[in-house]
């Protein structure tokens, strides 16, 4: 198993507020990782200083033993750290298909006089994208949808094309924010079945938030528990299970009978 | 309802050409016998200019005999024609939709021309509300690529048009030209006309250097704030071009060579509509609209959010400036007042009344506030007022304007229609 991500001693202040304090993170090749804590314990934080939206404090980040701390999110993203949001970040006057191939951005190589004037390469490579869009969108079962806006679907499938289109980015490791929220139990049902598909199929790490703890046991293999900035728990989920300090965490102290 | 169902159903077998045939006739029609016959008869003193729009508020007392003009010549002509030639326009059709698409475009495009060409021929009059009317086109797409598409409120067009005026009149005035304040022409004036995309395209390439000023503030803010950089863009241009009296000061500068006759306006505007629809439909372009819509989920999926933007202001300015290089040339003269609130008042009405993020909304919208604004002439300052309530009307009903989120599709638009479509 080779290393893919490293984030070391990562420390993060939003003027005097110490958000994040001294995190590590190891994800290697076909890991799933779970990362869980109450609300408000910095994960999303977490989760944005990994891909660059904020630069942090201190600390190191290295991608394929390459610092990628201070880079633009899009570089980032385009080095293969694809990522969905806690609350849909979809595109709302965009169609589903454009939003797969959207994604795609990165690997287009026609460049702006390709775009103008409409040149064949640029045909090639947009009905290239294409195909390869509609091939996401099959597996996800949201072909039917391809023409229509994204505001028209329900909510589970609004969730499919946010993690297609992460995985149009051809990332090697899916950053899940939330991807159970507001479900229901067989969407989560289904959901769950998603994933290990897609950890399957596309050889992705996975990199996940999640509140639901059945979930999140079922799915990972290493489990962090994150409160106010810090981990106090990691490990294999049958011992964050029974972890005293996570049960505190969670339930507060005077549940713990 | 029920008689405009008919209707429609009646007219959906014309194919594009069937209209473009019809309008070629009533277009004869009006050029062999519309003053000798048709207006004298009715007791019109000459041709009505736009469809009689002008004289609709001048002298009501010749309505009648306008739309009586307005019938003979243009209505009936051409759904007669349109219908009765359904069985030779749609075979032609047929045999166009197997060629290229880009073949069978410009084929209609030529058609359209010729047809324009005759139109505005009747008079000066009539070819110069075309010939600004197509340069409204031009602005007005040109804006909707960075107000529409790309979402800000950009208020600096005026500014990107004046620099491209200046430009290209300088250039043209310098080379081509004797001049007062240029003195002699450089080059042989021949040359003029063959270089002068030369010129109109240096116009549009500093408008579009002139554009950073507001793109790179665009970066860290949108909406409101941007609107106030984008204003000041407008009028630092204005007065810089006031107190540079090398280039004329406030007085402006004229005697540009008319370079600008329709064919090469029509032109221009027919590229300037090619290459912007290729791009906002190509993926690249659509990345405007990622941004616009979410600008932190763009950038998670790999797009570049900054260049986005300075490409969409860039563009947007490029095409405002050769706008601006053509207005000149059709003038002949430029002020920088004419590059002010009242053209900045112009270009936003048209861009919202057509449509956002719509290529065929823009051209509406262009074409509907062009002629509004012609009809409405002789009540002069009122019709700032009135327009302003047409587009207040269309913000209640239609907050995205009439045509909005739309694209062209040529293959569409151009297809014979052999078989009528059901339950349209």
């Amino acid at each position: 198993m080779s290393v893919l991500l490293n984030v070391n001693q990562m420390t993060h202040f939003f003027g005097g507020l110490r958000a994040v304090h001294n995190y590590h993170l190891t994800i290697g090749s076909g890991q799933i990782i779970g990362l869980i804590g109450p609300n408000g314990a910095g994960k999303t934080t977490i989760f944005n200083l990994i891909t660059g939206v904020y630069t942090p404090t201190e600390g190191s980040i290295t991608l394929e033993n390459e610092n990628i701390k201070g880079l633009e999110t899009n570089e980032i993203a385009a080095r293969g750290l694809g990522r969905t949001f806690q609350n849909l970040a979809l595109w709302r006057h965009m169609n589903v298909l454009d939003h797969i191939k959207m994604a795609h951005y990165s690997q287009l190589s026609y460049g702006l006089i390709g775009a103008f004037f409409n040149t064949r390469k640029c045909r090639q490579q947009e009905s290239e994208i294409e195909e390869n869009a509609y091939r996401l969108l099959e597996l996800f079962d949201i072909k039917e949808h391809a023409d229509q806006l994204v505001t028209n679907l329900p909510y589970g499938a609004q969730r499919r094309v946010e993690m297609a289109r992460a995985l149009a980015t051809r990332p090697k490791i899916l950053f899940l924010d939330e991807p159970t929220a507001g479900m229901t139990p067989d969407e989560l049902v289904q959901m769950i079945k998603i994933i290990r598909q897609v950890h399957r199929d596309f050889k992705v790490a996975i990199f996940l938030i999640e509140h639901r703890m059945k979930f999140v046991m079922e799915l990972s293999e290493h489990i962090q528990t994150l409160v106010f900035g810090e981990i106090i728990a990691q490990g294999p989920p049958e011992e964050i299970q029974n972890n005293p300090e996570v049960i505190e965490a969670y339930l507060g102290k005077e549940d713990l009978a | 309802m029920e008689l405009s169902r008919k209707f429609k159903n009646t007219f959906a077998n014309v194919p594009m050409l069937g209209w473009l045939l019809g309008c070629l006739i009533a277009v004869l029609i009006e050029h062999y016998w519309g003053y000798d016959y048709i207006s004298y008869y009715l007791g019109l003193p000459k041709i009505p200019v736009l469809f009689g729009a002008l004289v609709v508020l001048k002298e009501p007392m010749m309505i009648p005999g306008v739309i009586a003009y307005d019938l003979l010549v243009y209505v009936i002509p051409i759904f007669l024609v349109a219908k009765l030639t359904v069985f030779i326009t749609n075979p032609v059709a047929l045999m166009l939709e197997k060629k290229p698409l880009w073949l069978s475009t410009v084929l209609h495009l030529l058609f359209f021309y010729g047809i324009l060409h005759l139109w505005s021929g009747i008079n000066d009059y009539r070819e110069l509300v075309v010939k600004l009317t197509l340069i409204s086109i031009i602005l007005t797409v040109s804006i909707n690529v960075i107000n529409g598409y790309q979402g800000e409120f950009s208020c600096s067009h005026p500014g990107f048009m004046a620099l491209g005026a200046y430009v290209s009149s300088v250039l043209t005035l310098y080379f081509f030209a004797d001049d007062k304040i240029f003195g002699p022409a450089v080059l042989s004036p021949a040359l003029g006309p063959w270089l002068f995309p030369f010129a109109l395209l240096a116009g549009g390439i500093s408008a579009a250097l002139g554009s950073l000023l507001v793109a790179i503030p665009s970066f860290r803010t949108r909406g409101d704030y941007l609107a106030i950089i984008s204003l000041a863009f407008m009028f630092i241009v204005k007065s810089a071009i006031e107190n540079l009296d090398v280039i004329g000061g406030a007085r402006g500068i004229g005697g540009q060579p008319d370079y600008a006759p329709l064919p090469v306006i029509f032109i221009w505007t027919m590229l300037s509509i090619w290459i912007i629809h290729n791009f906002v439909t190509s993926t690249m372009g659509k990345a405007l609209n990622a941004v616009r819509d979410d600008e932190a989920a763009s950038e998670s999926m790999t797009v570049k959010t900054r260049k986005t933007k300075i490409i969409a202001f860039m563009f947007g300015a490029f095409w405002a400036g050769i706008a601006g290089g053509l207005f000149a040339h059709v003038i002949t003269y430029i002020n920088p007042d004419m590059f002010s609130i009242n053209r900045l008042a112009e270009i936003l009405a048209m861009v919202y009344f057509g449509g956002l993020n719509s290529i065929i909304g823009s051209i509406v919208g262009a074409v509907s506030i062009n002629l509004l604004g012609e009809a409405l002439r002789p009540l002069e300052l009122f019709k700032w007022i009135i327009i302003p309530l047409i587009l207040i009307f269309v913000m209640i009903f239609r907050p995205y304007g009439l045509i909005s989120f739309k694209e062209i599709n040529a293959k569409e638009l151009l297809r014979s229609k052999h078989k009528p479509e059901q339950g349209i």
